[in-house]
């Protein structure tokens, strides 16, 4: 059960990022510069006179302009509209912009930046992801298949990768770089550094696993009717790794997203412009007042316990933990639930 | 044994050298230092050129190494253009701050995860196991980032806590040493939260197997108390999954101090590190990169030589595989 309520957190994430523009009820940049840091507009369905309706919301009226203090005008409503200009639920009232999680310091929607930020976060970590998987892979199958000296270098050097703490890694790699980058060099660059910093979790199990299942019967017998060194491998070794790649990979995106998370947190991720979870918590950190009065600014935060706790969930008996003393596969994916 | 010791000593040496090589060259193969970093556009040709002469800058990069290198070996590890002070006084107090954060939180993680895995572990139902485990499940999903976002905004809210920094501007009633205690909760229990559930987790694991060792139906079948072969006997024995890992840990403890440090101005050596990277103040990148490495390079002795204690076996099989 708790497997698939996992699966929904992942899947939701996944589907409002892939449809951010119509999920979303604004524009990602779009300011309302009446409304800096206003509060989550609540959603109503009965009225200040006891009266009910079909969802709406009040508007946001400005109290207090040096504390950013708000309160609710009662005297109009504005009723919600689903499916209207090509948005999932947006207020009909362009005056009261539907706030379901506040607004940031320019004025902008958090929930909408929060979706679109998921496009950018989860992107970049499921790209680096793959990118640590395709060179894990490469290593440890060579590593594994050819043994020997080959095999001793490249396990000595994802040892010597592993042993470093990986954020002050990707820290020094990222910040000898310009500071000035454009979003896409931004994200390539990160999602490489990422990738080479992942690599060698999956390298070392893909190893292993080649150098035991080539000593069996069938890659033998494979090899025994003319099967090449690249056939071997390609059609026999690897896929049998298939299950510990596919549960590394999933291990692997969380703590993506946090790394994207910290480096944009310190500066060193994204450009501030550009939406992701971690440019928005940098957004939020400049603010001291954003502990006691803007909570919501903090949503990203929630967004990624979210994910996170979502991956944990689904994979919950399959790789919780993955690193036996030999840092062999300690398990595999189970099948079925 | 003491090959192996010997081993580890020489990787450890060949880690720390490495790194602080590494970070050194790479910082100044990169655009921009820290004159025209501090300087800025307005300066002269004149004074740039002076100042790049004056902390060596002007040199080609193999002799600025090995001026370098031939100083670290005197341990004189260069001058940090940014403090105005030798890098060799600034680590140590810095290095000394996250040493106290990572070590607390190392302490109370063991202290709750430990225990608490030989509990889930050893219990198959029962509310306890089960709530313990949900918490853990949540708690690893909040890597340190999330925890200290997460606790600064709870000591925010109830101003129990102080949320920033080491020390208060004045020594407040109480003494310095709780002072410091106070400041020292939220960053230790974000690094240690996310840690224990690590090690409940593992330990539960380790636990639920040894538990079915013919050796735990022996003891208890000649009459020995339950909770005495639990939590003699079994446990030692399922410590040593436990022990392997905490190898790793050290590596996490520190990059999971990065970010904590970050968020409640804890002034440690990723801070420093992070400062000095965004001014270019390449002898200090060096010298903090190197310290980690060191912190990293004692974790990893440490946790072997545990390792060794609570299994014989390890050493020999390591020398031979090595």
């Amino acid at each position: 059960m708790t497997r698939d309520v996992g699966a929904a957190l992942v899947a939701l994430a996944l589907v409002a990022a892939g449809a951010a523009p119509i999920v979303a009820p604004h524009a990602p940049d779009s300011h309302f510069s009446q409304l800096l840091n206003a509060p989550p507009t609540i959603v109503r369905l009965v009225d200040a006179g006891g009266r009910w309706h079909a969802p709406f919301i009040y508007p946001w009226r400005l109290v207090n302009q040096l504390e950013q203090r708000y309160e609710e005008d009662r005297s109009t409503i504005a009723p919600l509209a689903w499916f209207s200009g090509g948005k999932l639920l947006r207020s009909s009232n362009d005056e009261a912009p539907l706030l379901l999680l506040g607004a940031d310091n320019y004025g902008r929607d958090v929930f909408t930046r929060l979706i679109f930020g998921a496009r950018t976060s989860l992107a970049l970590a499921i790209a680096s992801a793959f990118g640590a998987m395709f060179i894990g892979v490469s290593l440890g199958a060579a590593a594994g298949f050819s043994g020997g000296a080959v095999d001793e270098v490249l396990m000595r050097a994802t040892d010597f990768v592993m042993v470093l703490p990986a954020i002050y890694v990707a820290l020094a790699l990222r910040s000898v770089l310009p500071l000035v980058l454009t979003p896409g060099q931004v994200f390539a660059l990160l999602a490489a550094i990422f990738a080479i910093v992942g690599a060698p979790f999956v390298a070392r199990g893909v190893r292993a696993i080649v150098r035991s299942e080539r000593r069996l019967d069938y890659a033998a017998a494979a090899e025994a009717l003319g099967a090449s060194d690249a056939r071997l491998l390609v059609r026999h070794l690897i896929p049998a790794a298939r299950g510990f790649i596919a549960v590394q990979i999933t291990l692997l995106v969380p703590a993506f997203i946090i790394a994207e998370a910290t480096l944009s947190y310190v500066g060193l991720g994204f450009p501030d412009a550009v939406a992701s979870w971690g440019t928005m918590l940098h957004d939020a950190s400049t603010n001291i007042r954003v502990f006691a009065d803007f909570p919501w600014l903090l949503s990203p935060a929630a967004a990624m316990f979210l994910v996170v706790l979502g991956v944990n969930l689904a994979l919950q008996d399959a790789g919780t933990v993955v690193f036996a003393e030999s840092g062999e596969p300690r398990r595999g994916v189970k099948s079925g639930s | 044994m003491i090959r192996y010791f010997a081993r580890r000593l020489a990787f450890a040496l060949v880690l720390v050298i490495g790194v602080s090589s590494a970070t050194l060259m790479l910082t100044r193969l990169a655009p921009g230092d820290f004159i025209t970093e501090s300087l800025g556009t307005g300066a002269s040709q004149q004074t740039i050129a002076q100042q790049r002469a004056r902390y060596g800058l002007d040199k080609s990069i193999g002799a600025q190494y090995r001026d370098w290198i031939a100083g670290a070996a005197r341990l004189d590890l260069g001058y940090s253009m940014q403090y105005g002070r030798p890098v060799r006084d600034l680590i140590p107090e810095r290095a000394a701050n996250t040493a106290i954060l990572a070590i607390t939180a190392l302490l109370f993680a063991t202290l709750i995860g430990l225990p608490l895995g030989v509990i889930t572990g050893s219990r198959r139902g029962g509310a306890m196991a089960g709530a313990i485990r949900a918490a853990s499940l949540v708690l690893l999903s909040m890597p340190p980032l999330l925890t200290s976002l997460f606790l600064v905004f709870l000591a925010a809210r109830t101003g129990w806590l102080p949320i920033s920094g080491m020390r208060s501007a004045t020594v407040p009633a109480g003494g310095a040493l709780i002072d410091l205690l106070r400041h020292l909760v939220v960053p230790a229990a974000a690094i240690a939260l996310p840690l224990a559930a690590m090690l409940e987790r593992l330990q539960a694991q380790a636990m639920s197997e040894v538990i079915r060792a013919p050796f735990v139906l022996a003891t208890l079948a000649r009459g020995v108390p339950q909770s005495r072969v639990l939590w003699r006997g079994a446990l030692k024995a399922a410590l040593r999954p436990v022990a392997g890992v905490y190898g790793l840990v050290i590596g996490s403890l520190l990059s999971g101090s990065f970010a904590v440090e970050v968020i409640t101005a804890w002034p440690g050596l990723g801070s420093l590190m992070l400062q000095a990277l965004r001014t270019r103040d390449i002898y200090l990148v060096a010298g903090c990169a190197g310290a980690g490495a060191l912190f990293l390079a004692c974790g990893t002795l440490v946790s072997d030589v545990a390792l060794a204690a609570v299994d014989p076996r390890v050493s020999d099989l390591r020398t031979e595989r090595a």
